[in-house]
């Protein structure tokens, strides 16, 4: 897996409430890709793009700062809806490596971690502070997500720390898969198993 | 120690505890759909892993297959790849397919119970964000991404961090004209779409009890859009009544040990949640979605919402939900002029789901203007439908009698709303552009869309 130790760069202020996943890649990108690639010319094409196929003036993820922007700030609940873990993938071939909001959609949320992709929780007070920071100065404005030191810096140089699971921190540095992480488990799942058939047989068909 | 069902179910499965909070939790039922589960099956072996327990998993076409009567997987060129790719794989690995038309082909969510695959004290997984949906059997379940659903494969385990517990009671008696359906969406306009993120959710209360399975089902199936990890319901009598003798359900001497077992996991009279929410039931009406969002509901004799008047915080979302909705703030929301109907999906596409619509279009017919779908959820709702002739019931009144799958819930099938249309749906997302790109969404229940269809606008199905 991708590995995220520290990204530096252009924060796009999108700052909407309640970005669901159907917004961020409509379904029937992932009919016909069902791979993890090629997805970046969709994401968000709902508000990147007008009907007729140009695109949108004022979508922030068009205005000239904030093109391929490796970080984007938002409003609560960033993410909600669907499972699509293509969501993700869009995500990351539009060249984001991280969101910083308040809070995600759970689902969503865990696909990052499988990605590289970091999910920063910060109060929506802070994830506004940036946003002003950036619109102050949206050319040389730069936003630091550091992994390792759990940190965000600022625009004008702040730091503002954040909480991520020590395990999925662990995880994301090191690029670590997680299926040759379970696999050093194999002994107890099939203990497990020997026990549960003995004890709900009706649940081994 | 007393526990809840979430925590009977949770802890019985931990196979090892990680550190950090995570678990390794056991899971014993794989869903996979036409979508996410080729390609996951595809990406395990190409990680070098065979499925850890290949009879522990099952697959069903929905998503990307045309709903059209006598369709096969050609009638939609783009699934067709999808629906191949999805029989070699299973066909290699050993994995029971419902193929289409087949006896248990049909919406993953609504034939998991109906098969008896989904079992009470189980935990279940599939790659969609429904799959919540199984907690009606007092199962826990929840919809994963296709990384987790990868390793899931290979393992036969997740690594996950326990949710918060939840408890949504809803008391008294379900008022005339109000069905499951209403009481999540009026529950999600109470508490909001993130009400739940983070928690598992158990409804419980008098009103709950006194629903019948399938109904339960359709509650459950909304959890997601309350934000929760999960939703789930007590098994009891009418759980037990409704598994006995389905396919997949224990017969003869394993029924009455998992009975035994079953009878043990309603949570503990003292066990404590972390959080607790009661709905009164005598102020529940019939509700209508008006914006972009499940949480933009309201009853359906309400006004639609004035964003000036309602919180500051959701003012611009409420603006720009009431403007792609193309709706005026204060009208009442009756007499909306509508221009489709779509009754199915995982959230309403039962037979029962069938009866209540059926039952508002005998002897009557819709609006000349109105394109109106049934879609059931199965082949074996279809087919119960059929024996009982709400077919005939629906056709005869001028609504269309499709094949089972999700069509118009994600249009992920070309089966969509065209752009600026407005349509009232069984399903249960109305976000920008969910049933098609310009799409305009109203999410009701199965005698609600029926009235609809009828009347030709919104309408407040108590009148008929």
């Amino acid at each position: 897996m991708e590995k995220f130790t520290k990204v530096t760069g252009v924060a796009a202020p999108l700052m909407r409430q309640n970005v669901d996943t159907d917004l961020v890649i409509r379904i029937e990108r992932l009919v016909s890709n069902t791979g993890r690639e090629g997805l970046g010319p969709y994401c968000f094409e709902q508000i990147r793009f007008r009907p007729d196929g140009t695109e949108n003036p004022d979508c922030v993820f068009n205005q000239a700062p904030y093109r391929g922007a490796p970080i984007i700030l938002s409003a609560d609940n960033f993410g909600c809806g669907s499972s699509r873990e293509g969501a993700v993938w869009a995500l990351a071939g539009m060249g984001v490596k991280a969101v910083i909001a308040p809070s995600y959609g759970d689902i969503f949320f865990n696909n990052c971690f499988q990605n590289g992709v970091l999910p920063v929780k910060l109060p929506i007070e802070e994830v506004e502070r940036l946003a002003e920071e950036t619109r102050a100065s949206p050319g040389n404005a730069r936003v630091t997500v550091d992994l390792e030191n759990c940190q965000v810096v600022s625009p004008t140089g702040r730091i503002i720390p954040f909480e991520v699971d020590a395990r999925r921190q662990h995880a994301l540095l090191n690029g670590l898969d997680d299926i040759a992480q379970t696999m050093t488990h194999k002994d107890a799942i099939a203990a497990w198993q020997g026990a549960d058939r003995t004890a709900r047989p009706w649940v081994w068909l | 120690m007393a526990k809840t069902l979430f925590d009977k179910i949770w802890d019985s499965h931990v196979i090892t505890d990680l550190g950090n909070g995570f678990v390794l939790l056991h899971i014993d039922r794989l869903l996979l759909h036409d979508l996410s589960g080729a390609r996951a099956l595809q990406e395990a072996t190409e990680k070098g892993y065979a499925p850890a327990q290949p009879r522990l998993v099952y697959a069903t076409p929905d998503h990307a297959i045309s709903t059209a009567p006598g369709r096969t997987e050609q009638t939609f060129p783009p699934g067709e790849p999808l629906i191949r790719g999805m029989r070699a794989s299973t066909a290699q690995h050993g994995i029971r397919l419902f193929d289409i038309g087949q006896d248990g082909n049909g919406i993953v969510h609504v034939i998991g119970p109906e098969l008896g695959l989904t079992l009470p004290g189980t935990t279940l997984i599939c790659g969609d964000s429904h799959t919540c949906t199984h907690g009606g059997m007092g199962a826990l379940a929840f919809g994963v991404g296709s990384s987790e659903l990868v390793h899931a494969l290979a393992t036969q385990t997740m690594v996950q961090r326990k949710p918060r517990r939840f408890r949504v009671s809803f008391e008294g008696a379900i008022p005339a004209g109000v069905t499951p359906k209403d009481m999540i969406l009026h529950l999600i306009g109470e508490v909001g779409t993130a009400a739940g993120t983070g928690h598992a959710v158990e409804y419980a209360g008098s009103a709950i009890r006194s629903l019948p399975v399938e109904g339960r089902l359709t509650i459950c199936n909304l959890s997601i859009e309350m934000g929760a990890r999960t939703g789930m319901v007590a098994p009891d009598d009418a759980t037990f009544a409704y598994l006995q003798g389905r396919d997949y359900a224990p017969k003869d001497g394993l029924w009455d040990r998992a009975l035994a077992h079953w009878r043990t996991l309603p949570s503990d009279p003292d066990a404590e949640f972390d959080r607790e929410h009661t709905i009164d039931m005598s102020r529940v009406a019939p509700q209508i979605t008006w914006g972009t969002s499940p949480e933009h509901v309201i009853a359906v004799d309400r006004p639609i919402p004035d964003p000036a008047a309602g919180p500051e915080d959701k003012r611009a979302a409420w603006t720009a939900a009431l403007q792609y909705q193309g709706l005026e703030p204060g009208k009442p929301i009756e007499g909306t002029r509508v221009d489709w109907v779509f009754i199915g999906s995982c959230t309403n596409s039962r037979l029962s789901d069938l009866r209540a619509a059926a039952a508002i279009a005998k002897g009557r017919r819709t609006a000349s203007h109105v394109h109106a779908w049934i879609v059931p959820g199965s082949e074996r709702v279809k087919r119960e439908a059929e024996a009982e002739g709400l077919d005939r019931i629906f056709t005869e009144a001028g609504f269309e009698w499709r094949e089972p799958g999700c069509s118009m819930c994600i249009a992920s099938n070309g089966e969509r709303v065209p752009p600026g249309q407005r349509s009232v749906s069984t399903s249960n997302r109305n976000f920008v552009g969910r049933q098609g790109p310009g799409a305009r969404t109203h999410l009701a229940s199965p005698a609600m869309a029926a009235a609809a269809a009828i009347r030709g606008v919104i309408t407040d199905v108590r009148k008929l």
